[in-house]
This record gives C-alpha cells, structure tokens and sequence, in this order.
C-alpha cells in the first residue's frame, strides 16, 4: 500500500501542497500538519460538532474525513472567518451575547451558522435550535448561542 | 456604596481569543521532537493479569517506549490520596485504596490501563498497542452496590475483608423518638445511577522535561494546576521550582478534571523525564466515558417522620454510595449528600448511615453537584410523597419547614466535606420561592390553565423544586496585583479556570478598587510560575474564594496607590478618587496623574527610598473563608408529556437564585443555563449503563445523550440578592446550582402532569424509554 499522497488543499485562502498518509484525518491534518488548532476535536466519531469546518462552504466534520479527500478542495476553518482585531459578525454576535463559556465547541458552532445564516437570513429560534442541534455544548444550555445567532442575522441584515 | 463595574453585564476579556482559534488548549501545545502516548486499557471489568508480552510493540518503527507495571520498577506508586482521611472518630471506616498507574497484578475496572506507547505519532502508537499480547484471566465482577456488600462477594481489592470502603453515622437530635411521635412515616427505597460529566474537551496532557536546563513543564487539563505541580514533584524527585504546571484554556471541568492524580497525569510526566522528550497524551471520547471519573450512583432506604400539618419530625437515611474501584476522594461526595439530605429545611431529627462500596466500575469522584442532586432529589422526592398522603399542597408543605430568616447562621449539627461543622451562613428563603411561584405564575395556572389544558387531553404538569447549595468551602485561594507602567493592570491567581468567565469577574472586581477599564486588567489563572499558592477551581468557590483574594489584594493595592499620589498630588488621600486609569482629585479633575506614572514612580531607578519601602504599586494577599458559603435557589417548571413517545416539552423553566453579591448578570446566566442544562440530562436523558460484567454499553455520545439545543428550553432566570457575611464582596458559589434540582423537579413535574396515573418515581436518572416501563409497571400493579 502506497504510504503517502500529494495533496493540494486551498484552507482559508492558502494553498498547501503535503505529502499524507492516507489514514490521516483532515481534523489532524489541520490541526498538527498545518497548525490551525482553531478546530477541536471533541468525539471522533462524528457527532459533537466540535470539529465543524466548510468544506467547499459547507459544513462538514472534520473527524470524519479523510485529508486525502480534501486533495483539491477549499476548506474555511475558524481562523478564516475573522481575526480579534477585525471579527466577523457571528463571532461578535457571540461576543456580546454571550454565546460561549470554555469555548471549545464554538469554532464548529461557528462555522455550522455561517452557511445557515447565508441561506436563512431571518432565522426563527427554533430553526436555529435545529440548525445547531448537531453540535453539543455541555457549558451554556444553548440559549445565549441562540441569542447570538439572533443577533449575528441582525447584524448581517443590516 | 454603588458600584462601577461590579454587578455589571460586561462582556468577556476572554472571548476574541476564544472566538477566532487562538485561545491555547492543551491539544494545541506543539514541541519540536514531541513524542506521542496511547494506552493499552482492559476490556474487562475485573481479571487477573496473568502475562504481557510487549517485544512486537517495542520493535515497530516509530515506536520510543512501550512501559508496564514492571517496568517502572520502584517508581510504580498508587496515587497520593487528594483530601486528607476523616479524621479517627469513633465508628468510622476508612480504606483508602488509590489508583495505580498501569495495572500490576489485578484489573479492577474496564478501561484500567495496563500498558503505555510512546511514539513518533499517536497514529504509530495506537498500532503499536494493537501489537502487545496481554492475557488476562477473568474474575467474577461487581457491579450492583447491595450484591457487592453481601457475605462472599467477590472481592475488588482482595486485602479487604468485603468492599466496604467507608462507613460514617451521623446523628443531629433523636430521630427514634421523633418518629415515635408522628403521625406519618414515610419509607422509600430511592436509587440514584451514574452519569459522566462529559465535557466536549477529553483529558490531555503534554510534559516536556528539559534535561539541560532540569526543569519539567507540564500543561494539563486540571482544575488544580497546583497541587499537580506539588504532587509530581513530590512523586518525582524535583524541587517544586522545577516544575511548572500550566492549565490553560481548558474546554469543561465539570469536577472530573479536579480528579489528582489520574494515572497518565503521572505516567507522562515520568516517561518525559526517562526519555528526555516532550510527550503528548490526548484522551479520546471513548477513554473518556471508561478512565475520566463519574458520579451519582446511590441507593438510599430512608424515612420521613411528620405531623399532620405536614411539619417535618424527622428524617432518618441509610445508604449506599458507588466509589467505583478506588477511593481517593475519600467522602467528599457521600458527605455532601448527607449535608443536603435537609435541603432548606428546619429538621431537628436526623440520623444518616452511609456505607461507601468499591465495585468494578470507573472511579467516582465529583461531577457538577457532587453528591448535592442527590440529597435534594431525597428529600424533595419524600416531600412530594408526603403532601400527597397528607392533602397538603406541594408548594405548603414546603414552605412549613423552610428554615426562618432569623435563624441564620443555622447550625445543622454535622459535619460537612471538610469534617467541619456544617453550619448555614446566611439566607431568607421564602422570597426566593415566592419569586419562582409568581414568575411560574404558579396560582393561575393550578387553578385555571392546567384544568383547560386537562379537559382537552393534554398531560401538563407543574413542578417547583426549592434547594440549597455549599459554595465557597477553604481553605485559601491568593492573588498577585500589579499596576504596570504601561497603567494597565496585571493579576495572577492560582486557580484554573474552565469557562466560567474567571478573565472577566476577576477584573471587574480588580476594576472597582483601581478605576482602570475591565479590560485593562489582564488574568492569568492556572500557571505555577505565575501564582504558586491555592487548591483549584471546584465546590463553586472560584468567585467566592478566588474572588474575595483578589478583591482583598486590590484594596492593597489601591492604598498604596492612593498613599503615593497624596504626596505627588499634595492632597489628601479622602479627596483623590480613582477613575479611568488616572488618580485625580475630586473637585480639581484636571489635577491627577496616570496609575503606569505612579507605578513607575513607585519603581524609581535611583535615588534613596524611605526605609520600609517596597517597590511597586503591586500586593499579594490571601482569602480564607471561616467556613463554606451556603446559596439558595428555587426552580419552577412547566411540562406537556406525549403519552405515545413520553417525550417531554418543556414549556416554561424557571429559576429564582440567591447567591449574594452578583459580580456578572451576564456570566451568572450563562452559569445557571449550563447548569439547568446538565441537570436536564441527568434527569431524563444521561444514565450510563452498566452491565452486571461492569461493562459500559453506551460509551459514545451517539448511545449516551447529552442534551441539545433541541431539547433545551429557554431559561428565565430571576435574582434574590442575600449577601454572605463570611466575605467582603458578600459573594456565595453558583457554579454547582443549577444542575442540583432539575432531578428532583422533574419527578415532581411528571407525576403532576399523570395526574390519573398512580405513579411514584423513586429513581434518576429518567428516560423516555424508563418512563414507559415505569408506567407499564403501574399498569400491572393495578
């Protein structure tokens, strides 16, 4: 069996170009090969959330697939939403209403609302509840992560 | 007087970081030449070791070190016990019997490791566990706490004579003579069962011992950076200057991550210094539900003894408490039950008997509430039992014996965790009840909604659940405050924070006493090198503990502060006020100077200074509370039941908190929400499952259900403020409350909503599926 593969991954904006073994998740493939520890792993088996990324704009769990098939594909993780001094309008959303408590479930939970909100501009609280209903957050009952993506469609609106 | 940032909505310091993935977990440590660890762990409950055969693990490339129990020669130690033993008294048992770190001779719950790989990658580790040959003989397990205290039960440490780990009487009055004279006895068998805390971040941590320079830093996902500092050094042979534990962000506590020492947070620290690499172990979710502590598991026989009037006589429980294969949180979590056995209310007679049971099960320590759920869950659930056979409404027969304003501090006659006597600070209970029932609108939906709603077949029920909570227990948290030259503010403090929002709080208390803006005032919290004095973050006492010698070291600060500006300013130190970041005088605002000015004044680089000085605008000092602050809260909900699915719609959830000063309304929600939250799970959707093998059959979060936000309800959330008089900010823990209740509401709330059912429940966790077989059992009792 062939031990590594080329692969080519365009991640938030950046073209990288590495050699995988193809057993490699492309949750560790980000995280340890390329340093974006923005995402975080929480289950390994697909269902927490935590390790939410876009892939090709839509989310999808990182746990769950293999580096080798994002040969070719753009991924947006975290880190390519905003950065502190210039935050994208969830990420201040959740800011102000306090959407996050440890905040290790927030990056996936992030990503989750950034094609939800593209698609549903006005969301109402229970079409948020069942957008986000795939991604766990054991610190904060959910309710200030409603408001926030409340506000974040408010911001986004305007 | 009124305060500028203390009580306010600030939003937290912490957050860009966090928001944007670039707040440091422990799985993001990363160092050149680091190496990785996986552990062989026991698919059996109980078994014998028999033989290990590691050459094959040891030969794959990639592959540094594979060690076993031999292996580590005379460095395989149990663990250090983490609370100190009861003391001696008469009548109590004690066993103390710690967790090793690899199994030596006998396995003694699923998932005890047994071996451990380092190497190149974790991806090369976990092949290479696949490659050792472990046999292992396996023995009869014990898994249900009564059948492992009968006569020849197979035996979880085969030194003891029977798996009693502890047992402890404690009496308040003369329950048998109060039962002698009460019209009503109430005894039930009422059983509580495990769950996981679960935090969305497994364990991890990285050590890197650094030959040259003799110097070990460890980064860990514990909620007590400091006393792991101390205890590695200990068990290692370092000074504790040589060792420098950092807790970073860590992604949930819980309590499990106050579990000292795990068995890898030892091992990986000392396979770094015997390989002179760094080491990284990550616990995966499935280590996680079998090595990472539990709680909850108790069986109780209790009785209630009452007047007619519903007044409570007396009340006497014997039970059993599940520690799992190990003890070394000896009895703080059966303590606390019994400390809340009582709840809020006025009891004169109380006798309780706890017997505490090894079995072959993951080691129990305490998970948020920590023995708490499940005293409340007694008492409220005998309560519910008691008003029905009395014809005393719920919310009377609760507010009958509610503990009276006057009589705080009251004096319980116990001891509590700490083997101090319980005593509760300060309280007035009924308001806070009285909240939650107008908030509910408890009245109007008794008397005219929940009839309407039952004339059209709809099974809507109302619960209302008061409780107490111990906050704030010793014995000391200490902070470091440093007003730098740049003016802004700088604090280290020695507890870990997990989310709680500590990088905000702290500031906003820090702000109040030095004017400056929330966030000019930088926290560091978990790191040795930068505070290397306190115990951790746990029994909700990091606002109140932590908070209060933070509070008492910027005060300090704020003296010298003030001291040095009267000469600069040449005024009066009573007409010179704090604000914005500059000392100024009150009626001359345009007369003041900066507080980075003063700080470098107060550094100066030549010159003499007065004898007696110290340099800096910086102080340390230290809290201490003479004992734990007690909180108060009610919960209040309203709930439809499918009759079909016995899924449950929550449609209104109300609570109602009393925890003396509020620092954050924004972050005290945010704590309540979280609560409610797990407490929601543990009531109706978490149990862990364990077979009679001592198997867990639902170890991943597709089979164990933490609650989403599908299930969540939204949460109106009210405040009584009663402040604790053993602190100078009057604050008392909230960390813990609202998980402690949602058990005990959710039984009543289920009972109330079958109304024409003749349903008592008389365990928890429930389910959907449990609820069903319970209504199915009714059925055939009928």
């Amino acid at each position: 069996m062939q031990n590594s593969f080329n692969i080519a991954v365009t991640v938030n904006d950046t073209r990288y170009e590495r050699a995988v073994e193809p057993r490699i998740l492309l949750s560790d493939f980000l995280r340890h090969d390329l340093g974006l520890t923005g995402t975080h792993v929480g289950c390994e088996h697909g269902v927490c959330g935590a390790c939410t990324i876009l892939f090709d704009g839509q989310p999808a769990r990182s746990c769950l697939v293999f580096a080798v098939q994002a040969h070719g594909h753009k991924i947006t993780t975290v880190e390519g939403l905003g950065t502190i001094d210039n935050l994208h309008p969830i990420q201040e959303a959740f800011h102000e209403a306090h959407g996050l408590q440890c905040g290790f479930c927030t990056p996936g939970i992030l990503t989750t609302i950034v094609p939800f909100l593209e698609q549903n501009p006005d969301p109402s609280e229970e079409e948020i509840r069942e957008a986000i209903s795939g991604n766990l957050c054991r610190c904060t009952g959910y309710q200030h992560i409603v408001d926030a993506v409340k506000l974040a469609a408010e911001k986004m609106r305007k | 007087m009124t305060k500028k940032f203390i009580g306010k909505r600030v939003k937290r310091n912490e957050d860009p970081r966090l928001l944007t993935g670039q707040a440091l977990f422990v799985d993001d440590v990363e160092i050149p030449g680091m190496l990785h660890a996986a552990f062989l762990r026991s698919d059996y409950a109980h078994a014998r070791l028999l033989s290990i055969d590691v050459s094959a693990a040891r030969q794959r490339p990639g592959v540094v070190a594979v060690f076993t129990a031999e292996d580590m020669g005379e460095d395989w130690q149990p663990g250090p016990p983490l609370v100190s033993p009861p003391p001696t008294a008469k009548d109590v048992i004690f066993h103390s019997r710690r967790q090793v770190p690899l199994v030596k001779d006998k396995v003694r719950h699923a998932g005890e490791a047994i071996a451990v790989v380092i190497a190149e990658s974790r991806y090369i580790a976990e092949d290479a566990v696949e490659d050792i040959l472990v046999e292992l003989e396996p023995l009869e397990a014990v898994s249900d706490l009564e059948k492992s205290l009968q006569e020849g039960s197979t035996l979880v440490h085969d030194d003891l004579e029977s798996n009693l780990a502890a047992h402890l009487i404690q009496k308040k009055g003369d329950y048998e003579a109060a039962r002698e004279k009460a019209d009503l006895v109430i005894t039930r068998r009422i059983v509580t069962d495990r769950g996981a805390a679960a935090a969305m971040e497994n364990r991890g941590i990285v050590a890197h011992w650094d030959e040259k320079s003799q110097h070990l830093t460890v980064w860990d996902t514990t909620q007590a950076p400091i006393p792991i500092r101390n205890g590695l050094a200990a068990r290692l042979g370092l000074s504790a200057n040589q060792v420098r534990v950092i807790a970073p962000f860590v992604g949930g506590g819980f309590g499990p991550k106050m579990m000292m020492f795990y068995p890898e947070e030892m091992l990986i620290p000392w396979a770094s210094m015997k390989l002179s690499r760094p080491i990284k172990w990550i616990e995966d979710r499935r280590e996680n539900f079998y090595a990472t502590t539990q709680e909850r598991g108790q069986n109780h026989d209790v009785e209630l003894a009452l007047s007619r009037d519903g007044h409570i006589l007396g009340l006497k429980d014997v039970f059993l408490h599940d520690t799992g294969a190990y003890d070394p949180y000896g009895l703080t979590i059966p303590l606390n039950t019994q400390c809340h056995l009582m709840g809020p209310y006025d009891i004169e007679n109380f006798t309780s008997e706890v017997s505490v049971v090894f079995t072959n099960k993951t080691l129990v320590t305490p998970v948020r509430g920590a023995g708490r759920p499940q005293g409340i869950f007694i008492i409220e659930r005998l309560l519910d039992i008691a008003a029905k056979e009395l014809g005393i409404d719920q919310v009377e027969i609760r507010k009958r014996n509610l503990i009276p304003p006057e009589a705080f501090p009251y004096e319980h006659k116990i001891i509590d965790q700490a083997f101090a006597p319980l005593v509760l600070d300060s309280g007035n209970y009924w308001p806070v009840m009285k909240k939650a029932l107008d908030m509910i609108g408890y009245d109007q939906f008794v008397k005219e909604e929940q009839p309407r709603l039952r004339a059209e077949g709809k099974y809507v029920g109302i619960g209302i659940t008061p409780f107490i909570e111990s906050t704030g227990v010793g014995p000391y948290e200490g902070a470091r405050v440093t007003v730098e030259a740049s003016g802004k503010v700088f604090v280290a403090t020695g507890v870990g924070t997990q989310g709680q929002g500590h990088f905000t709080t702290f500031a906003q208390i820090v702000a109040e006493q030095l004017g400056v803006a929330v966030s000019d005032v930088r926290i560091v919290t978990g790191d040795t090198t930068e505070f290397h004095w306190g115990t951790g973050t746990f029994a909700s006492r990091g606002a109140v503990v932590a908070g209060n010698a933070i509070h008492a070291s910027a005060s300090i600060v704020r003296q010298k502060v003030l001291k040095l500006a009267c000469k600069i300013l040449e005024t009066p130190e009573e007409e010179l006020e704090l604000e914005c970041g500059l000392v100024r005088v009150a009626d001359t605002p345009h007369k003041s100077i900066s507080l980075g000015e003063l700080a470098l004044l107060a550094n100066p680089l030549r010159g003499a200074v007065e004898p007696g000085t110290e340099p800096g605008l910086e102080a340390t000092a230290y809290f201490g509370p003479q004992y734990g602050a007690t909180a108060f809260g009610t919960h209040a909900m309203i709930i439809e039941i499918d009759p079909e699915t016995m899924m449950i719609a929550i449609k209104r959830y109300i609570t109602v908190e009393d925890c003396g000063t509020v620092l954050n309304p924004l972050i005290l929600e945010g704590q309540i929400h979280g609560g409610v939250s797990m407490g929601i799970g543990n009531a109706y959707y978490e149990k862990l499952h364990f077979d009679e093998n001592g198997q867990l059959l639902n170890a991943s979060f597709a089979d164990y259900l933490i609650p989403s936000a599908t299930e969540m309800p939204r949460i109106e959330v009210g405040h009584v403020e009663t402040t604790s008089p053993l602190n100078e900010l009057g604050t008392k823990g909230v960390g813990e409350a609202g998980t402690i209740p949602v058990p005990a509401l959710f039984s009543q709330a289920i009972e109330n909503a079958l109304y024409n059912r003749e349903l008592e429940i008389l365990e928890t966790p429930l389910s959907p599926n449990r609820l069903f077989e319970l209504l199915v059992n009714e059925e055939k009792s009928r």
